[in-house]
C-alpha cells in the first residue's frame, strides 16, 4: 500500500461527532478534487461507519472511535474506522439489508448496504468484547487534467 | 438542522433543512410526530429540497413518519431530494412504500 498522505482522528463515541468525522473527511478530500458525487459517497459511507460505532459498539457505555484517511496512489481513498466496542457476534447477519438490532429507535439497517454500494471494497472484522474494524476503499476518477 | 411546517385545509408541507444523521434525527422526529399527532393531516410532504446531507438514518425517519401518518389515517410523501439523497433512497426502496416527487 503506497501511502501518499493520511490523517488519523481520534473522536469519543458521540453521536455528535458524526458530523465531526464527515467534516474531517471532506477537508483531507480536497487535495484529491473529487466529483461532487464522490465526496458525497464517501462523506455517506464514513458517517455510516461512525454512527454503526456511536450507536452499536458502544451501546450503554462509551469510547473511543478511530478513523484513518489515507490517499493511496492512482487516487485510491483508504478509510478506516476502528473501535473498542462489544463486536459484532454475526458479521454476515449483520450485512444483511434491513437487519438491525435497534428497530425501536428506527435504524433502517442499511449501513453496510450504503458503505458497500458507494464504496469500491469493504471489509469488517469484529471480535467478541474486543472491537470492529471498517476498512473501505475508492478509487477517485480522473477529471479535468 | 430546522424543521419549517406549513399547512393548509388538512395538507402539510414540512421543509426540513441542514444534514440528516443519527445524530440531528431524533429532534426532527420528535417535531414531525407532535405535529402529526396534534394535527391529523390528511396528508404530510417532507420537503428535502435544502437538506445537504443524509445517511441511511433519513431513511428510518421517513419509514416511522410514514408509519404513524398511516396510523392517523393520512399519507406522507418525499418531495425535492437532492441526487445524491435520491441515490440513497433508491438504495433503500423506500419508494415503494413512500411517493418520491
Amino acid at each position: 500500500m503506497e501511502v501518499i498522505n493520511s490523517i488519523k482522528f481520534t473522536m469519543p463515541s458521540l453521536s455528535v461527532n458524526e458530523s465531526a468525522a464527515r467534516a474531517v473527511v471532506s477537508s483531507f478530500l480536497i487535495q484529491t478534487d473529487p466529483t461532487v458525487e464522490e465526496l458525497s459517497d464517501i462523506r455517506t459511507a464514513v458517517s455510516e461507519a461512525v454512527t454503526n460505532a456511536v450507536v452499536h459498539a458502544y451501546r450503554g457505555t462509551s469510547g473511543t472511535i478511530e478513523l484513518t484517511v489515507k490517499l493511496l496512489k492512482d487516487r485510491e481513498i483508504y478509510i478506516r474506522v476502528k473501535d473498542r466496542g462489544c463486536g459484532i457476534p454475526d458479521i454476515s447477519k449483520a450485512m444483511e439489508p434491513l437487519f438491525t438490532t435497534a428497530p425501536e429507535e428506527e435504524r433502517s439497517g442499511l449501513g453496510f448496504s450504503v458503505m458497500q454500494s458507494f464504496m469500491d471494497k469493504l471489509s469488517v472484522r469484529s471480535a467478541a468484547g474486543k472491537g470492529t474494524t471498517v476498512t473501505m476503499r475508492k478509487r477517485l476518477s480522473y477529471h479535468g487534467d | 438542522m430546522k424543521v419549517d411546517i406549513r399547512s393548509d385545509r388538512g395538507t402539510a408541507v414540512a421543509v426540513l433543512s441542514g444534514e440528516i444523521d443519527h445524530h440531528n434525527a431524533r429532534a426532527v422526529r420528535d417535531e414531525l410526530d407532535r405535529y402529526i399527532v396534534a394535527a391529523q393531516p390528511r396528508s404530510l410532504a417532507i420537503d428535502m429540497g435544502k437538506i445537504t446531507f443524509m445517511d441511511s438514518s433519513g431513511i428510518g425517519l421517513i419509514m416511522g413518519r410514514s408509519k404513524l401518518m398511516k396510523e392517523c389515517g393520512g399519507i406522507l410523501e418525499v418531495r425535492n431530494p437532492q441526487p445524491y439523497i435520491r441515490r440513497v433512497l433508491k438504495l433503500s426502496g423506500i419508494e415503494r412504500i413512500v411517493k418520491v416527487n
